[in-house]
């Protein structure tokens, strides 16, 4: 018992000695971590899995030249009869002049990831008999892999996009006939063609998507498509996805382009979102005050309860601080022990219910993966608390007089 | 004035409880007390006549309303907190009439406990544990002294009174404290423990030279001491040295 110091001797005497008290407290402290964690840990999964599926194949922001917009002949005054009636132009295949140049400063922008240059237009798949309108997406593969994933999304075949090859969606193949390493052509709309042979079949989250999503070289698509040297978008993925909307703010500001993260085109998710974050951040805050509260008011009847003893430890030399620090401690190791079997206790949970909790697609709605960094956070943070929630039953403690304490 | 080699000097010593209150109480009236080195003292006196008052505020557990107090040659009157329970530790040892062990700690810890506090945990583990090893070394010195040999794992709630009685005069004496203040250390026990204890006590002086106050009902008791102070009413009645010590 003496390696440990005077302090903690003691304090683990006291908490051991309580037993059915220390037993009560630890447990609801652990029960309080683990819902937190558990919350925490199914609204991340859920979370990541609503985003990947209403992102899917889409980048988090993407930088589009311009729309070309028809100026009213009269403008201005606002009391002034409005003569013409303004007919929107029918939009042309627009493109971005200079991309390496906006690309590279994109790039430079701060929160930005990774920037990709698609040239991308709508065509016709063609195989035998089957046509069926899809979306080209030509690309550089090695670029456009840091900012959306389809190596996640491979579902046959091997990702490879040499001059020539295409990868495309698993319904379009059905569509068209094909299978793993058939050629197909594409005819675009300005009446060019070229023929390509499928290196993979993609998954990309939505059956719309996989029906229609052709991806190719950026050459052949820019040749396809009638824009040699030119491109139509440029793909960028942020560090934060939940912060997509001040990144593309950011890229408004210091470029003419049209900017639109994935935040604009899918506000209502985003709201949801958002506000799933706000009541879970509320549920988490009362049960922290609850455990607080539980835990300084069983500290409060222990000082009490221990009135006598620390009446004797005073009396013997401890001094003040020293009975602060005893029961300050006490709060420590209850917090610290209520994180660790209340995540042990979250993880069975968490397990439980990963099994339980399924999506649309029958797969799990989160997956288990220990969360260590959680569990560190979590336990840090049930220390803090139970230092806090000690800070008035310790002061308690310090200020008993001594010789009233062992009267008794 | 303090500097004559006294262990103890008070000096116009009051005690007000309730000072400057309507229900304001003094119940010590100027005590001058002198307590020598390695003297065996009893203080003896009718219930209420401030003996435990006297004995806290010796023991710095309270402190006087007036008057000064000396403690080895240092006026200690207006000592702070910290200092009084510093002084506490390195000078006095206390043992009360129930014994007050802690409940949750063997025999052996419980006597050990004055010694780690203030026993701080320093840069260099190895010399840190070595100075725990004497601690415990010294206190299971002690309870075999006392007689305790096999007790050392035992819970106080395993012990017979006069045994747990023994453990606090141990547990008293670790830190081989100058003054040992004793409050009816055999108030609760028979004849026969009550004897064994009171000769401990006794060997203890007289091989060590501690010198003990030692807080009675008990006449046979105070007829075995070197000196009885009786108090009544507040104030010193009687002081005066034990003519035929009873041994």
């Amino acid at each position: 018992m003496t390696a440990l110091g005077f302090e903690l001797t003691v304090a683990l005497r006291f908490l051991r000695e309580g037993r059915m008290q220390t037993a009560l407290i630890i447990g609801g402290a652990a029960i309080g971590v683990a819902v937190i964690f558990f919350i925490t840990s199914v609204l991340t999964g859920v979370q990541g899995d609503l985003i990947r599926r209403v992102t899917g194949a889409q980048p988090h922001v993407v930088v589009k030249p311009p729309e070309e917009t028809v100026a009213p002949l009269i403008a201005g005054r606002d009391d002034a009869p409005r003569v013409a009636a303004v007919q929107a132009r029918p939009q042309r295949l627009t493109t971005i002049d200079g991309w390496p140049a906006l690309a590279r400063a994109t790039e430079m922008t701060d929160g930005v990831f990774a920037v990709a240059p698609v040239a991308s237009g709508s065509a016709l798949g063609i195989k035998g008999d089957a046509s069926r309108s899809v979306v080209v997406v030509g690309t550089e593969l090695e670029r456009y892999l840091r900012v959306v994933r389809l190596d996640e999304k491979v579902k046959a075949g091997v990702l490879q996009l040499e001059p020539g090859d295409a990868l495309i969606g698993i319904e379009l193949a059905k569509d068209l006939g094909a299978v793993l390493g058939d050629r197909f052509r594409v005819q675009s709309a300005q009446g060019t063609s070229e023929v390509f042979r499928i290196r993979a079949l993609l998954d990309l989250g939505s059956r719309e998507l996989n029906r229609r999503y052709v991806y190719t070289d950026l050459r052949a698509a820019q040749s396809l498509l009638g824009i040699p040297g030119r491109i139509t978008n440029l793909d960028v993925a942020v560090r934060d996805i939940m912060r997509a909307d001040e990144v593309a703010g950011r890229l408004r500001a210091q470029s003419g382009q049209l900017i639109e993260s994935w935040i604009q085109t899918n506000n209502q998710v985003f709201a949801a979102i958002n506000n799933q974050n706000i009541m879970t951040l509320l549920i988490r805050t009362f049960i922290t005050i609850v455990v607080a509260l539980g835990i300084a008011s069983v500290l409060v009847v222990s000082v009490v309860q221990k009135r006598k003893e620390i009446g004797i430890l005073r009396a013997v030399g401890a001094t003040r601080r020293q009975m602060l620090g005893v029961f300050l401690l006490q709060g420590v190791m209850v917090g610290i022990g209520g994180a660790l079997l209340g995540s042990g206790l979250g993880l069975m949970l968490v397990s439980l219910f990963s099994r339980i909790l399924r999506n649309a697609e029958g797969q799990p709605l989160f997956s288990l993966h220990f969360d260590f960094g959680l569990i560190g956070i979590v336990t840090f943070g049930a220390a803090v608390l139970g230092l806090l929630a000690a800070v008035l039953p310790a002061r308690n403690a310090a200020r008993l007089d001594p010789a009233q304490a062992i009267r008794g | 004035m303090a500097d004559d080699g006294a262990l103890v000097r008070l000096q116009g010593l009051r005690k007000t409880y309730n000072e400057g209150l309507p229900n304001a109480e003094e119940v010590l009236h100027g005590i001058e007390l002198a307590i020598q080195p390695g003297e065996f003292t009893a203080l003896i006196g009718p219930s209420g006549s401030g003996k435990s008052t006297l004995l806290n505020i010796l023991g710095l557990l309270e402190r006087g309303s007036g008057g000064s107090y000396h403690l080895a040659g240092r006026d200690v009157t207006d000592f702070e907190d910290d200092e009084r329970t510093h002084a506490r530790h390195e000078m006095l040892g206390f043992i009360f009439q129930f014994h007050h062990l802690l409940p949750a700690f063997t025999a052996l810890e419980n006597v050990m406990l004055p010694g780690l506090i203030g026993h701080r945990r320093g840069r260099d583990g190895r010399s840190n544990a070595r100075a725990a090893a004497g601690i415990r070394a010294r206190a299971a010195e002690l309870l075999d002294a006392v007689g305790l040999h096999e007790a050392y794992d035992k819970k106080p709630g395993e012990l017979s009174g006069g045994m747990q009685q023994r453990v606090a005069i141990a547990r008293a004496l670790v830190r081989a404290p100058q003054l040992v203040l004793a409050d009816e250390p055999t108030g609760n026990l028979d004849t026969h423990s009550s004897d064994s204890i009171f000769a401990l006590l006794r060997q203890f002086n007289r091989e060590r030279g501690t010198a003990l106050l030692i807080v009675t009902h008990d006449p046979r008791l105070a007829a075995r001491c070197d000196r009885i102070v009786e108090l009544v009413d507040g104030r010193i009645a009687a002081d005066q040295p034990n003519a035929v010590v009873v041994v």
